[in-house]
């Protein structure tokens, strides 16, 4: 009894810790698809930035917290840099292109990490130590309470901002209406960066988090990015709340199914979910977007 | 028996009631009208007798067989076009396959058959374009036969509809706002082509908001506001009725 | 057909004709092959992408089951490698039909991400039923015999690959002028315009979908059959979006155009292969700059182009 509950909780524990990174990927689709209606097939790539800048910036010789604080930034600039050379010119183009071209940008960014930071697998140390906790029978690393921790201060610290915030406001105005918003003196070309740069960052830190536990490598970004995607679609399109839940579930059914049904499919899971709720439920959890009017 | 019956129709989005318990009936080789103020739900009405749109209640029948539901392809075998108030052309195709694409039902279909380019389809398919160019000319189209569709003024493009509606050779034509967006000469244009095709027989319901066009044109008129039925009957009966006059320009303070 | 459409099928065939006495050695012979191959995966692609106006990022799923169906069923139950082909392509034309009414129910982003979804699963059965298929590292493929006489050199395979490519050109020439064909690029401009004038486009969307899979198939069965061995890799992902890549760098909606792009971003490869990640690079960087620069593709773009050199007046300037 002890030991199937202890099991229960071992994998919810690592379920949880992984979508919460999933969530925080979710959380950057929803806010680049709010401002622009794309859907950024490059976000994957933020995280493993996160992750592989981290380890080069703290080999470089720089302290920890200035390597983690790069890690970060940097990727928010990319994610600037992504929204003027592949987003702006192509704005309001066909859904076909605009997937395409962030697919395109997402093989750039990689194949450059490839080529500058080889194709090897990091680590980094864990932030607290390696001593595990125990929990009821099952063991809890101090990364993950680092990756939960600081995964909901950046969930509230965001909500904070869309609700009380006048850009934070701001911004949601312009992804509900783009030209009213523009009407009224919002500098809507901003908002999209922004949009880009707070996104690369949350799914860099992300990266960032996670790497102690699950290391890092050139290409860990698209099967990441996309199992994001998937939360994000799960909760609902559009929704931050529900990108964040579902990122969360992702996670947690990830980490059950590998645990109790097969791990060799751990990967596919995601997937599986993905294609059962674009089939049963298509608004997701919460509800996601609207209808055309003819 | 009337050739189209709308039995206490009903759409609700939410809390918005666009179209509300509305009923009306239509004899073949009329010209029925439907106006009313912006919003009042015309073109939701539209969407909902062409299937488009899901009704929450209600029925419609087209020779008293319910065709609530449907497919809106499968209207269109029953003799149903429309044409739509925001245009929808498509801009990838020449004018003239546009026109074609109208004709589609009454073509071969068949995948084999066009892969192996079976000789009968494509004798039908130059038949077929040889006629869709007369049509074209009988709605004044004659100048963009060769041209693609991305490449027409709006007046054109509203008259490519109409065309391509036309080719379906329908019992009913739907059209939605045919002179929205057109200056005065346009306008004319489009209600003497309107004339010419319920002269030919087929019953056409229309929409506009352009009243001398709708009391040159319809035999009746049904006056919607806020998704009900405020008023039916001829022009001359509706257009003097105070309440249909109220809502459109409001009662004097 | 046009005749302008026989004049280009003609051409092609000629070329393909002569081809072979103008290559050097039997690594082009090869390269070339490996073209055609792309070629005709990417015809039928671009029906669903290009004409339509879908998309499918896990096409590379279906090569994979074409292939491994040919791997597969004769190594471990006995079937002839011709009886395989057609199984392959059986499948693969069931699959997409039962995942095909559910996905074009949805439009858009959500629509690649279910293909994408179907794509990285099946990669990830090939890979992991290893008993079956060898795993990762793959599996040897027992040779096809045509008429008793193994197929096994470069010629013979070149021979077969350059007639499938003809006969595809011409079935899709046909097809994208036909009723069909017209009502497709219909559904691609307009969904409610085509629904009225009678085009059930759900039927349709499904019925090209499941064409252009049984393409991939079959030439992941030739594949199969030509490499004599097949891996996951044939499958996954990378291979989808350079299938995709191919399409819309060659032109989308244009069947001269996929064969262009089959062409240049299969040699592309085998150019930069020595440098790994500059190949994912120098993909990426040919996606973007297409789409911002040829959204088109390469072909339509230059015959716009042309087109506006020889007729620069407008009929519309002395109408309106």
């Amino acid at each position: 009894m002890d030991l199937q509950l202890a099991q229960f909780l071992q994998f919810l524990f690592s379920g949880v810790t992984v979508g919460a990174t999933y969530a925080l990927a979710a959380l950057g689709f929803t806010l680049i698809y709010n401002a622009s209606h794309v859907i950024n097939f490059a976000q994957g790539e933020f995280i493993m930035l996160g992750g592989m800048l981290s380890v080069f910036f703290s080999q470089a010789g720089l302290p920890m917290p200035l390597a983690l604080g790069l890690a970060i930034v940097v990727p928010a600039l990319v994610g600037m840099a992504l929204e003027k050379l592949a987003i702006e010119p192509v704005m309001g183009a066909e859904t076909v292109t605009l997937i395409i071209i962030t697919i395109g940008a997402s093989l750039v960014i990689r194949g450059l990490v490839q080529v500058w930071l080889g194709k090897g697998t990091f680590s980094l140390p864990a932030f607290s130590g390696e001593k595990p906790i125990l929990f009821l029978g099952a063991t809890l690393m101090p990364q993950s309470l680092w990756v939960l921790g600081v995964s909901a201060l950046v969930v509230l610290a965001l909500g904070y901002f869309f609700k009380y915030t006048l850009y934070g406001k701001a911004m949601l105005a312009t992804s509900y209406n783009r030209g009213a918003a523009q009407l009224v003196g919002i500098h809507t070309g901003g908002v999209l960066l922004v949009s880009f740069a707070l996104s690369a960052s949350v799914g860099a830190l992300g990266g960032v988090l996670l790497t102690p536990i699950t290391l890092t490598s050139y290409d860990t970004g698209i099967l990441l990015g996309l199992k994001g995607f998937v939360g994000a679609v799960v909760g609902g399109l559009g929704n931050g709340l529900g990108a964040v839940i579902g990122g969360l579930l992702v996670g947690v059914m990830e980490a059950m199914g590998a645990g109790y049904i097969s791990s060799a499919y751990k990967d596919a899971i995601p997937f599986i979910l993905i294609l059962f709720i674009l089939f049963f439920l298509p608004r997701g959890i919460l509800g996601g977007q609207s209808t055309d009017r003819v | 028996m009337a050739l189209l019956e709308v039995d206490r129709l009903s759409i609700h989005f939410g809390g918005v009631k666009a179209v509300d318990d509305v009923s009306f009936s239509l004899d073949a080789g009329t010209v029925y009208a439907v106006i009313g103020p912006n919003g009042a739900g015309k073109t939701t009405l539209f969407n909902l007798i062409t299937d488009l749109y899901q009704p929450t209640s209600g029925d419609i029948r087209l020779d008293g067989i319910s065709i609530t539901g449907m497919a809106p392809h499968r209207l269109a075998m029953l003799g149903i076009a429309r044409t739509f108030q925001n245009l929808q052309i498509c801009i990838n195709m020449d004018a003239l396959e546009n026109v074609m694409v109208g004709a589609h039902l009454r073509l071969d279909r068949n995948v084999f058959k066009s892969a192996l380019h079976w000789p009968g389809i494509t004798r039908r398919d130059r038949a077929l374009r040889e006629e869709c160019s007369a049509l074209m000319c009988s709605v004044g189209l004659e100048h963009y036969i060769g041209a693609r569709a991305d490449s027409m003024p709006y007046g054109a493009l509203k008259r490519l509809e109409i065309a391509r509606a036309l080719a379906l050779q329908p019992r009913i034509l739907f059209l939605d706002e045919p002179a929205a967006g057109l200056n005065a000469t346009e306008t004319l244009e489009i209600d003497r082509l309107v004339r010419r095709v319920a002269d030919t027989g087929v019953t056409i319901v229309l929409v506009e908001h352009d009243m001398k066009m709708v009391k040159n044109l319809s035999d009746r008129i049904l006056v919607l506001d806020y998704g009900k039925k405020l008023a039916e009957g001829s022009a001359q009966e509706v257009l003097d009725n105070p309440e249909v006059i109220a809502a459109y320009l409001g009662t004097s303070v | 057909m046009h005749l302008a459409k026989y004049r280009a099928l003609a051409l092609l065939s000629l070329l393909l004709l002569v081809l072979p006495w103008l290559l050097p050695n039997s690594f082009y012979v090869d390269l070339v092959i490996r073209m055609l191959i792309n070629c005709v995966i990417v015809l039928g692609l671009n029906l669903l992408i290009g004409f339509a106006g879908q998309i499918s990022l896990g096409h590379a799923g279906f090569v994979g089951i074409g292939a491994y169906a040919s791997a597969v069923l004769p190594s471990h139950f006995g079937w002839h490698p011709a009886a395989a082909i057609g199984a392959g392509a059986l499948i693969t034309g069931v699959l997409a039909a039962l995942i095909a009414r559910p996905i074009f129910q949805l439009k858009g982003h959500y629509l690649a991400m279910a293909t994408l979804g179907l794509g990285i699963i099946i990669a990830m059965v090939l890979r992991n039923e290893a008993g079956l298929t060898g795993g990762p590292d793959g599996m040897a493929v027992v040779p096809l015999e045509l008429f008793g006489l193994p197929l096994s050199s470069d010629r013979q395979w070149y021979a077969v690959v350059a007639t499938l490519l003809v006969l595809s050109v011409w079935l899709c020439e046909n097809l994208m002028d036909s009723p069909f064909g017209r009502a497709l690029r219909a559904l691609h401009g307009s969904e409610p315009a085509s629904q009225v004038a009678g085009v059930n486009v759900v039927r349709y969307k499904i019925s090209i979908f499941v064409l252009s899979a049984m393409f991939a198939s079959l030439m992941g069965s030739v594949t199969a059959l030509y490499v004599g061995f097949v891996t996951p890799s044939l499958a996954d992902f990378f291979h989808s979006i350079e299938l995709v890549t191919m399409v819309v760098v060659g032109g989308m909606a244009s069947i001269y155009g996929s064969l262009l792009g089959a062409v240049v971003l299969t040699a592309l490869p085998q150019a930069l292969t020595r440098f790994e990640g500059w190949e994912t690079v120098a993909f990426g960087a040919i996606l973007m700059a297409s789409m911002v620069f040829m959204p088109r593709g390469l072909v339509p773009s230059l015959h716009a182009w042309w087109s506006q050199r020889r007729a620069p007046s407008n009929p519309q300037q002395a109408v309106s």
